[in-house]
C-alpha cells in the first residue's frame, strides 16, 4: 500500500448522511424481496400501523366515518350496510369504526409488550446467563412463574391490579418475561464460551464490556425475532384477557373487547365478532410470519452469502 | 538479559465430582527478555492452564490456582487486583488463541475490535487508533487494511484471522506473547506465514514469546529453549541444542521419536509412545510417565523424580536420566 496519509484519512470519513440513508433503504428493500414472508407480514403490519395512527389524528372521524362511542340505539345489531360496513353492534355503535380504533389499542399494547420484554428480558438474561448466584436466584424466580398457565396468571395479575390499558400491558410484559430472559440466557451461555470472549479478557477487557460489547450485541438476532412473536403473543393476550371481560374496559376499543362483546350475539349478529377477528387474526400471522422471515434474513449462516 | 517473567511452583487444580484434577503441578520456569520458549506436550499436559494461568483467565469455577507466584516485570501477578490484572492483559501480556474463526466477534467489524485494546490502553483517539490499526494489518501482511478494517470477521479467511489476531496482540506492543497452538488450526502453508510473521514482529519489537504447542518442528524453528510438559508438570526444560539432540527423560525421547523426518528411510516404522496420559485425578504414587516407560525401574515406582540440572542450565525429571539416550530416529534440529 501506497496510499499517501491524507487519503487514509478520507476513508475513514463516514459518507454524508443522505447517502447512508440511500444505502440503509437499497439493502433493507433487497432484503425484502428476497423474502417473501418478510415482505407480506411488514405490509400487513404497516397497514395496521397506518390504521392506527389515523384514528389518533383528529381526523379520525374522515376514515373511521362514526365515532366508536356514539351510540344509535334504534340502530342495534344491525348487518353490514352502506351506511355501517361492518354492521352495528348491541347498541346500535358502528363496528368499522371500533375496529379501526381497536388496531391502536391492540397495536398499543403489542408494541408496548415487545418493548418492555425486550429491555427487561434481554438485560435479565444477560446478567444471569453471566452470572452463576444471579442465575440461582432469578431463574428459580422465572420458573416459578412460567409454573403458571399464561392465562391464568395474567388473570391473578389483572385481579391484583385492576384493568386498565396500562396495566393490561404490564400484565403481559410480567407474563412473557420470564421466556425471553430463557431465551437470550441460553444464547448467552453458549456466547460465553466462545474464543473471542477469552480473546477480548485476554486483550484486558472488564466483565462489564464483554457484557455489553461483545456478548449482548450477539444475541440480537434471536431478540428481535423473539420480541416480533411476542408481539403477536401480546396482541392475542389481551383480545382473550377483553374476551374474558377483564381486559382492557369497555370504554376503549379493542378488538378483543369487540369481540368479546360480539360473542353472545353470534347467531344473529356474527359480523360484531367476525369483522375485528379477522383483523385480529390478519396481524397476528403477520407478527409471526415476519418472526420467521427475520429468523432467515438474521441467520449469521445465510448471511454471509448476500 | 534480564529476567521478564519468573514462575515460581505454579499450581492450577480443577474440582470436579470425580476429583480434583492437577492440571498444572508445581511448575516452574524463567523467561528472559527477547527470549522464545517452546512448551511442548501432548494433549491435555498442561500447557494451555499454564498460560491461562499466567493471565489469571482460569475458568473458576471450577479451575484455581492454588499456589505459586508468577512474576512479571518484578510483579507478582498473582497478588494483584483484577483491575490492575486488566490494564496487564493486553497492554504488557498478549495472547493469541488456537482458533482463528472463532476468536473474532462476529458482530463486529475488525476495525472496531483492532481499535479496543488501543483505546482501552494506551487512551487513543478514534482517529489515532484507526491510522494505528491500519498500520498493524499492514505489519501482518494484509493487503488494503484501510478497506479491511470496516469489513466483519465472515469476509475474511482463516489465516487472515489469525494475523489480525496477532495485530491485535500485538497492537500495545507487550513484554510477552502468549501464543497458544496458535497455527494449529492453520494448514501448513500457513502455518510457516503466521510463525514467520510473529518471529519478525517479536524480534523487532523485542518480546519475548512462550509458543505453545504440540509440534515439534515449530519449536525446532522457533525457540530459543525448550520446556516439555507431562501430566501437569515440567519433565524437562532446557536450550533448543540440549533437549533436541541430549534429551533426559524418556518422554522426549519418545515425541522426537514420533516425527516423521524427510531422511528417514522408507521400511523405518516411527515409534510412538505406547499407551495413553495417566488420569490427572488419580496420578501412580511414583514416576507420571512409568507405564509408558521403556528405562522405568524399581525406584521409578517408589517415588516421583524432582526436576534436577542434568548438565548446565539443562534439566530433567527422570531417575534414569544417565541411561536416557536418544534413538538414532529422531529429527535433527
Amino acid at each position: 500500500m501506497t496510499t499517501g496519509s491524507e487519503t487514509m484519512v478520507d476513508i475513514y470519513q463516514d459518507p454524508p448522511l443522505k447517502t447512508r440513508v440511500r444505502k440503509t433503504f437499497a439493502t433493507s428493500w433487497k432484503t425484502l424481496k428476497s423474502n417473501p414472508n418478510l415482505m407480506i407480514g411488514s405490509i400487513i403490519l404497516t397497514v395496521m400501523v397506518g390504521i392506527a395512527i389515523l384514528t389518533l389524528l383528529p381526523t379520525a372521524s374522515t376514515v373511521a366515518r362514526y365515532d366508536p362511542t356514539e351510540l344509535a340505539v334504534r340502530e342495534r345489531i344491525n348487518g353490514p350496510s352502506a351506511d355501517h360496513w361492518f354492521g352495528t353492534d348491541k347498541l346500535g355503535r358502528d363496528v368499522y369504526s371500533r375496529t379501526l380504533h381497536g388496531a391502536k389499542t391492540s397495536l398499543y399494547v403489542g408494541i408496548g409488550v415487545a418493548i418492555i420484554v425486550t429491555i427487561v428480558g434481554t438485560s435479565l438474561g444477560v446478567i444471569v446467563g453471566y452470572n452463576r448466584v444471579a442465575d440461582n436466584i432469578v431463574m428459580r424466580v422465572m420458573d416459578g412463574m412460567m409454573s403458571f398457565p399464561t392465562l391464568i396468571l395474567a388473570l391473578a395479575l389483572v385481579a391484583a391490579l385492576g384493568s386498565s390499558l396500562t396495566n393490561v400491558i404490564i400484565i403481559i410484559a410480567i407474563v412473557d418475561t420470564p421466556s425471553m430472559t430463557r431465551v437470550v440466557r441460553a444464547v448467552v451461555l453458549s456466547l460465553r464460551e466462545r474464543t473471542y470472549v477469552d480473546a477480548a479478557r485476554a486483550s484486558g477487557a472488564s466483565t462489564k464490556r464483554i457484557l455489553f460489547l461483545h456478548i449482548a450485541p450477539n444475541t440480537l438476532a434471536p431478540v428481535i425475532i423473539q420480541a416480533s412473536i411476542f408481539f403477536g403473543g401480546a396482541i392475542l393476550t389481551e383480545a382473550a384477557l377483553g374476551f374474558l371481560g377483564v381486559g382492557t374496559p369497555e370504554f376503549i376499543p379493542s378488538w378483543g373487547n369487540i369481540i368479546s362483546s360480539g360473542r353472545e350475539f353470534i347467531r344473529v349478529g356474527f359480523w360484531i365478532a367476525f369483522f375485528p377477528g379477522v383483523f385480529l387474526a390478519l396481524t397476528v400471522f403477520a407478527a409471526n410470519i415476519v418472526g420467521d422471515g427475520l429468523r432467515d434474513v438474521l441467520d449469521p449462516r445465510l448471511r454471509g452469502e448476500k | 538479559m534480564s529476567t521478564l517473567l519468573d514462575i515460581k511452583n505454579l499450581s492450577t487444580h480443577f474440582n470436579t465430582s470425580a476429583g480434583t484434577i492437577k492440571a498444572v503441578n508445581d511448575v516452574s520456569f524463567e523467561l528472559r527478555e527477547g527470549e522464545t520458549l517452546g512448551l511442548v506436550g501432548e494433549s491435555g499436559c498442561g500447557k494451555s492452564v499454564t498460560a491461562l494461568s499466567i493471565m489469571r483467565l482460569v475458568p473458576s469455577p471450577p479451575g484455581r490456582i492454588v499456589s505459586g507466584d508468577v512474576i512479571f516485570q518484578g510483579q507478582n501477578l498473582l497478588k494483584i487486583s483484577e483491575a490492575e490484572m486488566q490494564n496487564v492483559r493486553g497492554r504488557d501480556i498478549g495472547m493469541i488463541f488456537q482458533e482463528p474463526m472463532t476468536s473474532l466477534n462476529p458482530v463486529l467489524s475488525i476495525g472496531r475490535q483492532l481499535r479496543e485494546p488501543l483505546e482501552l490502553h494506551l487512551g487513543m483517539t478514534k482517529q489515532q487508533s484507526l491510522s494505528r490499526s491500519s498500520e498493524l494489518l499492514e505489519l501482518v501482511g494484509i493487503p488494503d487494511p484501510a478497506t479491511r478494517l470496516k469489513t466483519f470477521p465472515h469476509q475474511t479467511s482463516g489465516g487472515q484471522r489469525q494475523r489480525i489476531m496477532i495485530a491485535m496482540a500485538l497492537s500495545c506492543e507487550p513484554k510477552l506473547l502468549i501464543a497458544d497452538e496458535a497455527t494449529t488450526a492453520l494448514d501448513v502453508t500457513i502455518q510457516a506465514q503466521i510463525l514467520e510473521i510473529i518471529k519478525d514482529l517479536t524480534d523487532r519489537l523485542g518480546t519475548s514469546v512462550i509458543i505453545i504447542t504440540h509440534n515439534l518442528g515449530v519449536v525446532a524453528r522457533y525457540a530459543d529453549s525448550v520446556n516439555v510438559m507431562y501430566a501437569g508438570k515440567l519433565r524437562e526444560s532446557g536450550s533448543l541444542d540440549q533437549v533436541y539432540k541430549e534429551p533426559k527423560h524418556p518422554y522426549t525421547v519418545g515425541l522426537l521419536n514420533s516425527v516423521p523426518t524427510l531422511d528417514l528411510d522408507a521400511d523405518v516404522r516411527l515409534q510412538p509412545i505406547r499407551g495413553e496420559i495417566p488420569n490427572l485425578i488419580d496420578l501412580p504414587k511414583g514416576c507420571a510417565f512409568i507405564d509408558r516407560c521403556d528405562y522405568a525401574g524399581q525406584k521409578c515406582e517408589e517415588s516421583e523424580p524432582e526436576l534436577e540440572e542434568v548438565e548446565d542450565a539443562h534439566f530433567g525429571a527422570c531417575w534414569e536420566h544417565k541411561r536416557v539416550s536418544k534413538s538414532l530416529l529422531g529429527i535433527t534440529s
